[in-house]
């Protein structure tokens, strides 16, 4: 993420805003609202929604840990993909949103000021 | 919290969501953090806190803004991100069935990953508990601290030199959620899939790369579930 102006300025984020608001509160409202007339949710919604999670969480957390580089060698030397994994052990072991954090930053310093400065 | 003039059902919720704190707190810093360095004001910031109330969708529409994504674009992979509430809407809804209309149109607001996990836990463990009362003390101390450390991490990112890179922070959130989600096989292909897919999409016009690999992995693990099973 970059700083900076965003085109289209504050009216494109504000209709972004109540777009999503409204829509997640709708998915929200959905069944206690429906409850009485529809109990349960339809098998063919229900299966992939299960996917949902690991799948959105997955394709946030990967580009943002790993770019593709002419070599191999220069893909894997990345501070950010060396950090990432460090979290993700933490993470895995700890279950920990804290610690996985902390270990996360504290790695992504060390190899950005120390180790490949 | 023995002090507060609420009702034991009321507090027992707001006693159990305590310890789910120590990563709503962090989250909710990095949703600060995050709309500052894209260039969100503060009012944009703390409006989307109280508007989404959703902190992962609320990460990736403000990086999809940042990056100047096509608006569909925005607001369909938040969406995508935020579907997930329909089943939690389902599970939870034959409990709050025997309240009202407009009072459940309220509830529903506040229904987030965590208010639901506890409050359908503490039904069937405790079932003469004034279930509104416990959902409201779990779901409103999750509102409150997720507004809060909007506005604090707003406050810190804007003092915070970029070279930091504070905003790290936010795949290492996704990342302590990711983990505990994938449970099993299917759900682990969906993860390396959607992973994977929006890796290699990452170059794809108008930011699609990450509702492409989301929707890939979540084909990938319906498709595993299909042939495993």
């Amino acid at each position: 993420m970059t700083g900076g102006a965003l085109v289209g300025g504050s009216v494109r984020v504000w209709v972004a805003i109540v777009l999503i608001g409204v829509t997640t509160y709708g998915f929200r409202l959905s069944f206690i609202h429906l409850f009485g007339r529809i109990d349960e949710v339809p098998d063919g919604v229900e299966r992939p929604l299960r996917y949902v999670p690991p799948a959105v969480l997955a394709a946030l957390v990967f580009p943002y840990l790993i770019s593709i580089e002419p070599t191999v060698a220069a893909t894997l030397a990345d501070e950010r993909l060396i950090a990432g994994v460090a979290a993700g052990v933490v993470a895995w072991r700890t279950e920990n949103v804290f610690a996985t954090i902390t270990v996360g930053m504290a790695a992504l310093w060390l190899f950005r000021f120390v180790v490949f400065a | 919290m023995d002090g507060l003039p609420l009702d034991p059902d009321t507090r027992a919720g707001v006693r159990d969501v305590s310890p789910l704190l120590l990563g709503i707190v962090p989250f909710g810093l990095v949703a600060g953090i995050a709309a500052v360095d894209a260039g969100l004001g503060l009012a944009e910031a703390v409006g989307l806190s109280v508007i989404v109330f959703a902190g992962a969708s609320q990460l990736a529409a403000i990086e999809l803004l940042a990056q100047n994504a096509p608006l569909a674009v925005v607001i369909g992979t938040a969406v995508v991100i935020n579907v997930r509430m329909v089943m939690y809407s389902a599970s939870i809804a034959p409990y709050l069935a025997e309240y009202g209309r407009r009072f459940r149109a309220g509830l529903a607001y506040l229904l987030t990953d965590q208010a639901y996990a506890l409050s359908v836990a503490e039904y069937e463990r405790t079932p003469d508990r004034t279930r509104w009362r416990y959902y409201l003390g779990a779901a409103a101390t999750l509102w409150v601290v997720w507004q809060i450390t909007t506005v604090v991490g707003f406050v810190i990112g804007a003092g915070v030199p970029d070279a930091w890179g504070l905003t790290f922070a936010v795949p290492l959130v996704f990342l302590a959620l990711l983990v505990p989600a994938m449970k099993d096989r299917p759900t682990v292909l969906a993860a390396v899939v959607g992973g994977a897919v929006a890796v290699a999409a990452a170059g794809l016009p108008m930011n699609l790369g990450l509702l492409t690999g989301a929707v890939s992995g979540i084909v990938a693990g319906l498709a595993t579930e299909v042939i495993g099973g």
